[in-house]
């Protein structure tokens, strides 16, 4: 074995996604399963690269209806008025509220946004097989990883406020068309996180190991 | 299964049949999920952590006392999602008329609109995966704790992390207290009982998921049975001896 070979894959060893066991295929380089948690072990995630971009062309396509169509309609003894989730936004704004319109505005669209853009630009990278910034990008990973899931609020804001606000005739609220493309696009990105397998960003590495040693952190 | 499924791969269905990996010979020998670097385990005292040298993941934190908090907390989280999802979370009161709503009115009421993929998924997200949540570990820990742990305890820990990826109860309180203050500027807003109970559940699950050390469980769970190896594949093993002393 080289010197080179840092990672468990040019060792022709596979590690186990859910239990972490290590170990060799029987068969040559034919994928068997993990013998404690009999979970089909690869070397990488099948054709993550692929299933990641599906997933966030998908949400990328979703995520424009979810803008222009209203996710909420307001039905009032005066009218009818509809807000899409940049209207909730502005319309939360206001001397007192402006945190709340904050939370709605974070999690709403800079949140999904953000993580379309640092998925492309991961997947991008690691189809290039980018050699530099790694660790910023594996943090980058981890970070998306963690924080995507908040992107739901709005959905559950809708939720209860239409199911709070059922005061007919004087005032209802029901949630609008956009609703459903804004939670196609939270579901479509997470989809899209966990189908994309980070060791790939480090694939064409090479032997730029840092540290020798584990790094260990005492109670 | 492997024993008939053997006999079955001298004739045709070769590839319908599980071949199971060999494992290494040494436990502490991993790779890190995050970047695949090779290494080895330190021995970790109670409460320390160790981390990929390469990329900065957490490899394993080594829980003090894992099962018994662990079981205690999943306890606590069990009762409270029972209360929390049997009482209104929320009401409000306007020119003298009333209204409430449970975590599954919410759901409900969005079905009802016909607005069915979300009202599955407020459904799903809020009530189903974290009732699997609690569920499924109840059933872990309380398995774990026998001298070995049956197989059917692996499926469990395999599909754990789903649940706990789609179990998004902080992030329905987030969005309730949101709508909670923009009612209030319409109505009266009654916070429910289901609200603070959710709050501490919040905390309970934040703890239970946290004190559980799924290293300890897989270390000792039974595994399948790996099929006897040909002499060409203890060649393999023999290899791999002079790889694990590599990193």
């Amino acid at each position: 074995v080289s010197q080179d070979a840092l990672t468990a894959m040019q060792h022709g060893l596979q590690s186990c996604e859910t239990c972490g066991l290590l170990s060799r295929p029987a068969r040559g380089d034919e994928d068997g399963r993990c013998p404690r948690c009999d979970k089909a072990v690869a070397f990488r995630k099948h054709q993550s690269i692929q299933h990641t971009w599906a997933y966030l062309i998908a949400a990328a396509i979703c995520y424009i209806p979810a803008n222009v169509l209203p996710v909420l309609t307001t039905t009032t003894a005066t009218g009818t008025e509809t807000d899409t989730i940049l209207q909730g936004v502005v319309l939360l704004w206001s001397p007192k509220g402006w945190p709340l319109s904050l939370i709605v505005l974070v999690a709403s669209i800079i949140i999904p946004s953000a993580k379309i853009l640092a998925l492309a630009y991961l997947l991008i990278t690691a189809q290039r097989g980018a050699v530099e910034n790694n660790e910023q990008r594996v943090r980058l990973y981890r970070m998306i990883e963690f924080i995507g899931r908040w992107s739901m609020v709005d959905v559950f804001v809708d939720t209860f406020t239409a199911a709070l606000i059922q005061l007919q005739p004087l005032m209802s609220v029901e949630p609008g068309p956009g609703l459903l493309f804004f939670a196609a696009v939270v579901v479509l990105t997470m989809l899209a996180v966990e189908s994309f397998d980070p060791r790939l960003l480090w694939d064409f590495a090479g032997g730029e190991q840092k540290a020798s040693s584990i790094e260990v952190t005492h109670a | 299964m492997p024993a008939e499924s053997l006999k079955l791969a001298n004739g045709l269905a070769m590839d319908e049949i599980a071949v199971y990996n060999e494992p290494v010979s040494d436990p502490k020998l991993i790779a890190c999920i995050h970047c695949d670097l090779l290494q080895r385990l330190p021995e970790l005292a109670p409460g320390a952590s160790a981390r990929c040298p390469r990329c900065n993941k957490e490899l394993w934190r080594h829980r003090e006392d894992s099962l018994n908090r662990t079981l205690a907390l999943t306890f606590g989280a069990a009762l409270l999602y029972v209360i929390a999802n049997s009482v209104p979370m929320l009401g409000l009161t306007i020119v003298g008329r009333g209204a409430s709503t449970t975590v599954f009115g919410g759901a409900q009421h969005l079905w009802e609109d016909g607005q069915y993929f979300v009202a599955a998924l407020v459904f799903f997200t809020a009530i189903v995966a974290p009732a699997l949540q609690i569920g499924m570990m109840l059933a872990i820990v309380l398995a774990a704790r026998r001298e070995r742990p049956p197989r059917w305890v692996g499926t469990l820990m395999r599909h754990h992390p789903t649940t706990r990826i789609w179990s998004m109860i902080e992030v329905m309180m987030l969005g309730v207290l949101v709508a909670l203050i923009k009612i209030a500027d319409y109505a009266t807003v009654i916070p429910g009982v289901a609200l603070f109970v959710l709050g501490a559940l919040i905390f309970v699950l934040a703890g239970m998921q946290a004190s559980f050390d799924p290293r300890e469980v897989w270390e000792r769970i039974e595994w399948a049975e790996v099929p006897p190896s040909s002499d060409a594949e203890h060649g393999m093993i023999e290899e791999h001896g002079t790889i694990e002393d590599a990193p």
